[in-house]
C-alpha cells in the first residue's frame, strides 16, 4: 500500500484482522518518508509484515518511475531502521524451497538442510525469495490503475477513478502486478478485445487453481476485498469509484500447499 | 418536413367538427405549413396520410373539392377561416392560407413534403379556382401550379410565400387566435365570410377524423403510432433547425425511435447497483437505533444490572496495541450487535470470540453462556433424533442378514454446559444480521475435524465434502473448529483462575464453571514475567481428548448402561476392567501451564512478546499461538 495513504489503507485492510499497533504505525509513517528521500524512490509501498517466531519483519518496497521495473525491497525489525535486501535470483528460490517452517526472526539465522550434503541457507535469503514469490504470485492491481505509454514505461494513471461496483466484483478486473506471463498465450480473438494501454498484465481470472481468490464485499458494497488462498494473509482492498486500493501481506510467509484439498 | 404540431392542431380542429370551422383546421396546423387534413372530401383522405406541408384552405374542400387537402397552411389558415365557411369564401382563405403557408415554409421545409402536399393542394387550389378573390386565388393557383410543376423544388414555394408576407400581419393575428383553439373567435376575426358550409365540413371532418385515427393506430411491433412519431420528429427538427433537414430526415426518424427505448434501461441499472449497499446500511442503522426504543429509565436499570455484555471496546484497544484488530468502526458495530444479542436472549455471560474468514462471507462469533435452565429445551430436542436413530438401526439389523460387525458405538456428545459444549456459540455474517446459534458439537465431529482441512464459505448450510466424510454441514464444522481453537488457545495468567473444589462432580449444574472460578486473590503477574516464561500462562479450557470429548467416555459399556455412564465416568480411572483395545484417554488437566504444550515441527507453540519496545512501562504482554494462527491473548499485568 502506498505510504502516502497509509492510515486510510490500514483502516480499509483491517477486515482481515491483522493490522498494526499504533506505535508501529507512527514509526512507519516517519521512517518511510525518510526512506523515500534517501533512496530516491518514486513511490514507497508498505508491503506487509511477516510473522516469525521471535520478531516480525516489516517489509517495504520502493518503486521507480517505471512501475513494472524490479522493485527494491527493504526490511526492518522495528519499523525505523531499514535495510536493503538483495534482489531475488532463481538459485535462491531453489534453495528456499527446501526450507519449511516458520521464520525465525533473526536475519542471520541459518537453516540447515541435509540432502546430499549439508546446505546452510541464510534466513535473509529465504526472506528475499519468499517476498519475491509472493509478489509474483499474488500482488494485485486493479485494471486501469497503470497504463502503458507508447515508449514503454508504465506509469501511474492519474485519471483512474476506481472500478465501478459491477466491475469490482469480477476477477477479470484485477491484474497481477508483474511482468505478464500468459499474455502472449492468449488467442488473437481475445487479444482483439484488449486495450493495449491498459491490458498489458495478466488477469487474475485464469489463476490456477481456480477459486484461489476469495472476493468479498465488505461494509455493504463500499469496499471490495480480495484475499488470496494460496498465500494466506495477502489482502487486497479497493473502494469502488474511488482511487483507494492497495494490498498488504500479513502472514507467516508460508504457501498454502493444501489449497486444492481445501476448496 | 412538417411539424406535427400543426398537423395535430389541424386535426384537433377537425375534431371539433364544426362545420363552420374548416378554417380552424387550417389554422391549427400552425405557423409552419404543415400537412393538414383539411375537410376535404373523404376521398382524398387516403393519400393524405403523410404529413403534407400544404394546408390547403379548407375553403377548397368546402367548395366541394373532393380531395382533402392535407396541406397545412399555418399562416394561411388564419386567413381562410372565415371564408372557409363558405365555399365562396374558400378562395380567399385559400389564397391567404397558401400565402401564409408560404411564409413559414421558407424556414424549413422539405421539398418532398411540399411536393406531396402540393398535389392535393393543387387539386384544391384548382378547385377553388372559382373562389371570389381572384388575386389570392390566382396566387394560390399559381402556387398550386408551381407546386404542380416543380414538386421538387422549394423555389416555387418561396415565390408564393413572399406574396403571403403581405398578409403576414393578419395571419399572425389569426395564428394567435387559432392557437387557442377557439375557432369561433377566429372565424369572427377572419374574413367576414363566416358562414360555413355545413355539408362540406362534415364530410371533411369525418375524413379528417378517419385520417387521424389511422395515424394514431399503434404499430403492433413497436407500440408507437405514426402520429406521435411524426410529431416528435418535427418537433425535433424545428428545435434544432439543422441544415439540409430534408437529407437527414431518415436519420432523425431513427433517432427519435431509438430514444423511446433507452430511457428505461438507465433506471433499471441504477436501481440494481445501489441496493446491496443500502441494505447493509439499513440493517446497521437498525442496530444503532435499537437502543432508543426502550424507555430511558428501564434501559439504565437493565444495563447496570446485567453484567453480561463485555466491554468489547476496551479489549479491542488492548488488542490494537498488539497489532490485532478489526478497525474501530467495525468493532463498534460488533459491540452493538452483541448488545442486541444479549437483549434478545437470556444470556448470563457473553464474549466476543473472534472472526473467521470465509470465501464468500465471514463469520463473527460470540461465545455465550446461558442462564441455567435455558439449555434444557435444546437437550430434549436433540435427544429425540438420537433415539430414533437407534431404533432404525435395530430394525435394520433384524431384517437383513445379521452382520457381526458392530459399529463402534457412537460416542455421545457431552452434556451442555460441560466439556466441549460448555459455551454456546452464536454467529452472524455481518453485524446487523441476525445471530444464528450453532448446534452443540459431538465428539465424532471433532475427531473428523482434526483430520480435514477445509475453507469456510460463509454459508452455514454448505455441505462439507471431504474424506473422511464429515458428519454435518458447515455449521457443525464451524462449531467443531471453534471448540478445538478454544481448547487449544484460551489461556489466562497463572493464578487468575483456581479450582473451586477439587473433586467437583459434574452432575451439579448450579451455574459454576466446570472446575474453576476466578481467584479473588489474584494479584497480577508482571508483564515482563508473562513474556519471559510461558509457564505463567495456563489453559482455562479443558483439553479435548482424542476421543473428541473432554471427559473420557468408555464406549465399551453396553447400551443399557449408557445412562449410568456419566456417573461412572469418575470411577473409570479406578476401574481397570476395560477391554484391552480401548485405552483410557487422559488429557492434561485443567489449568495446565502452556509451557507444557508440545512443539509442532520444531516450532514452539507460542510466541510471547511485549506489545511495544519503545514504551515498556505501559506495554502489555501479547501471546500469539503458532499452532492456530490468529489466536492472540494479552494481559496487562492486572
Amino acid at each position: 500500500m502506498d505510504e502516502e495513504s497509509l492510515l486510510l489503507s490500514l483502516e480499509l485492510a483491517s477486515g482481515s484482522g491483522q493490522g498494526l499497533s499504533p506505535d508501529r504505525r507512527a514509526s512507519l509513517l516517519t521512517s518511510l518518508m525518510l526512506v523515500k528521500r534517501d533512496y530516491r524512490f518514486d513511490r514507497v509501498l508498505f508491503w506487509g509484515r511477516i510473522l516469525s517466531l521471535v520478531a516480525d519483519y516489516y517489509i517495504a518496497q520502493g518503486l521507480s518511475e517505471d512501475q513494472l521495473s524490479p522493485r527494491k525491497t527493504l526490511y526492518s525489525l522495528n519499523c525505523m531502521e531499514w535495510s536493503l535486501l538483495p534482489p531475488a535470483t532463481e538459485e535462491m528460490e531453489m534453495q528456499t524451497s527446501v526450507v519449511k517452517g516458520r521464520f525465525m526472526g533473526d536475519p542471520s539465522h541459518e537453516y540447515e538442510h541435509t540432502e546430499l550434503q549439508k546446505v546452510q541457507i541464510k534466513e535473509e535469503t529465504r526472506l528475499v525469495s519468499i517476498i519475491d514469490q509472493i509478489d509474483k504470485a499474488v500482488a494485485v492491481i486493479p485494471r486501469g490503475a497503470l497504463f502503458k505509454t507508447p515508449f514503454g514505461p508504465i506509469r501511474v494513471n492519474r485519471t483512474f477513478e476506481g472500478l465501478s461496483s459491477s466491475e469490482a466484483k469480477k476477477l477479470s478486473s484485477y491484474f497481477h502486478f508483474r511482468e505478464p506471463v500468459e499474455l502472449k498465450n492468449k488467442t488473437l480473438l481475445e487479444k482483439a478485445d484488449l486495450d493495449p494501454s491498459l491490458d498489458f498484465m495478466d488477469s487474475l481470472e485464469h489463476d490456477i487453481p481456480k477459486g484461489s481468490w476469495s472476493i468479498q464485499m465488505e461494509r455493504g458494497n463500499t469496499l471490495v476485498v480480495l484475499r488470496s488462498l494460496l498465500w494466506p494473509g495477502l489482502t487486497f482492498y479497493h473502494a469502488p469509484r474511488t482511487k483507494n486500493y492497495g494490498y498488504i501481506y500479513v502472514g507467516t510467509g508460508e504457501k498454502n500447499i493444501d489449497l486444492p484439498f481445501m476448496l | 418536413m412538417e411539424d406535427s404540431t400543426p398537423l395535430k392542431q389541424k386535426i384537433e380542429h377537425q375534431e371539433l367538427g364544426e362545420t363552420g370551422r374548416p378554417w380552424e383546421e387550417m389554422v391549427t396546423t400552425s405557423q409552419d405549413p404543415e400537412p393538414r387534413l383539411s375537410e376535404a372530401s373523404e376521398s382524398e383522405q387516403g393519400p393524405v396520410t403523410g404529413p403534407q406541408p400544404r394546408s390547403s384552405p379548407p375553403g377548397i374542400p368546402q367548395s366541394g373539392a373532393s380531395t382533402p387537402v392535407d396541406d397545412l397552411v399555418g399562416p394561411g389558415v388564419s386567413s381562410p377561416p372565415s371564408p372557409s365557411q363558405e365555399p365562396s369564401s374558400t378562395p380567399s382563405p385559400l389564397a391567404l392560407a397558401v400565402q401564409d403557408l408560404m411564409a413559414p415554409w421558407q424556414s424549413d421545409k422539405t421539398t418532398s413534403v411540399i411536393s406531396e402536399a402540393g398535389t392535393p393542394h393543387l387539386d384544391h387550389l384548382e378547385q377553388s379556382s372559382d373562389k371570389a378573390e381572384s388575386t389570392p386565388h390566382q396566387t394560390c393557383q399559381s402556387e398550386g401550379n408551381t407546386f404542380h410543376q416543380s414538386q421538387q423544388t422549394k423555389c416555387h414555394l418561396y415565390g408564393p410565400r413572399d406574396v403571403s408576407y403581405n398578409n403576414s400581419k393578419r395571419k399572425e393575428l389569426r395564428f394567435d387566435i387559432f392557437q387557442e383553439e377557439d375557432s369561433n373567435s377566429d372565424y369572427d376575426l377572419a374574413q367576414p365570410e363566416s358562414g360555413a358550409s355545413e355539408v362540406a365540413p362534415s364530410m371533411l371532418e369525418i375524413a379528417i377524423q378517419n385520417a387521424k385515427a389511422y395515424l394514431l393506430k399503434s404499430s403492433s411491433k413497436s407500440g408507437l403510432n405514426l402520429y406521435d412519431h411524426l410529431s416528435e420528429m418535427l418537433t425535433k427538427v424545428l428545435d434544432k433547425r439543422p441544415e439540409n433537414a430534408v437529407d437527414i430526415i431518415e436519420n432523425v426518424s431513427q433517432d427519435v425511435k431509438m430514444e423511446h427505448f433507452s430511457k428505461k434501461l438507465d433506471t433499471l441499472q441504477n436501481e440494481n447497483e445501489m441496493l446491496p449497499t443500502y441494505e447493509i446500511a439499513e440493517e446497521q442503522k437498525a442496530l444503532f437505533l435499537q437502543g432508543n426504543l426502550e424507555g430511558a429509565d428501564q434501559e439504565m436499570e437493565d444495563e447496570i444490572a446485567e453484567h453480561s455484555l463485555p466491554n468489547v471496546m476496551e479489549s479491542a484497544f488492548y488488542f490494537e496495541q498488539a497489532g490485532v484488530g478489526l478497525g474501530t468502526d467495525e468493532t463498534y458495530r460488533i459491540f452493538l450487535a452483541l448488545k442486541q444479542l444479549t437483549d434478545t436472549h437470556p444470556i448470563q455471560k457473553c464474549r466476543f470470540w473472534g472472526k473467521i474468514l470465509g470465501l464468500e462471507m465471514n463469520y463473527i462469533v460470540a461465545e455465550v453462556e446461558f442462564h441455567e435452565g435455558e439449555d434444557e429445551e435444546e437437550v430434549e430436542e436433540e435427544d429425540v433424533p438420537e433415539e430414533r436413530d437407534n431404533g432404525d438401526s435395530e430394525a435394520d439389523e433384524d431384517e437383513l442378514p445379521r452382520s457381526f460387525y458392530k459399529a463402534p458405538q457412537a460416542i455421545p456428545k457431552e452434556e451442555s454446559r460441560t466439556g466441549a459444549n460448555k459455551y454456546v456459540y452464536f454467529v452472524c455474517n455481518e453485524p446487523g444480521r441476525p445471530w444464528v446459534k450453532l448446534p452443540a458439537v459431538t465428539p465424532a465431529q471433532i475427531v473428523i475435524a482434526r483430520k480435514i482441512k477445509k475453507f469456510f464459505t460463509g454459508r452455514l448450510d454448505t455441505p462439507i465434502i471431504s474424506y473422511p466424510p464429515f458428519p454435518g454441514n458447515e455449521s457443525n464444522y464451524l462449531r467443531a473448529q471453534i471448540a478445538r481453537i478454544s481448547a487449544g488457545t484460551h489461556v489466562s495468567p497463572l493464578g487468575f483462575y483456581h479450582f473451586g473444589e477439587e473433586e467437583e462432580e459434574e452432575e451439579e449444574t448450579e451455574g459454576r464453571r466446570d472446575s474453576f472460578e476466578e481467584n479473588p486473590d489474584f494479584e497480577g503477574i508482571q508483564v515482563i514475567d508473562l513474556v519471559e516464561s510461558l509457564s505463567n500462562w495456563v489453559h482455562h479450557v479443558q483439553h479435548i481428548l482424542p476421543q473428541g470429548r473432554c471427559n473420557w467416555f468408555n464406549p465399551i459399556r453396553k447400551s443399557e448402561e449408557e445412562e449410568e455412564a456419566e456417573e461412572e465416568e469418575e470411577e473409570e480411572e479406578e476401574e481397570r476392567e476395560e477391554p484391552d483395545y480401548i485405552e483410557l484417554e487422559v488429557g492434561p488437566p485443567l489449568l495446565t501451564p502452556i509451557s507444557e504444550d508440545l512443539e509442532i515441527q520444531n516450532t514452539p507453540p507460542w510466541t510471547a512478546r511485549l506489545s511495544s519496545n519503545l514504551i515498556p512501562q505501559y506495554a502489555i504482554a501479547v501471546l500469539r499461538s503458532n499452532l492456530w494462527t490468529g489466536a492472540y491473548a494479552f494481559s496487562n499485568g492486572k
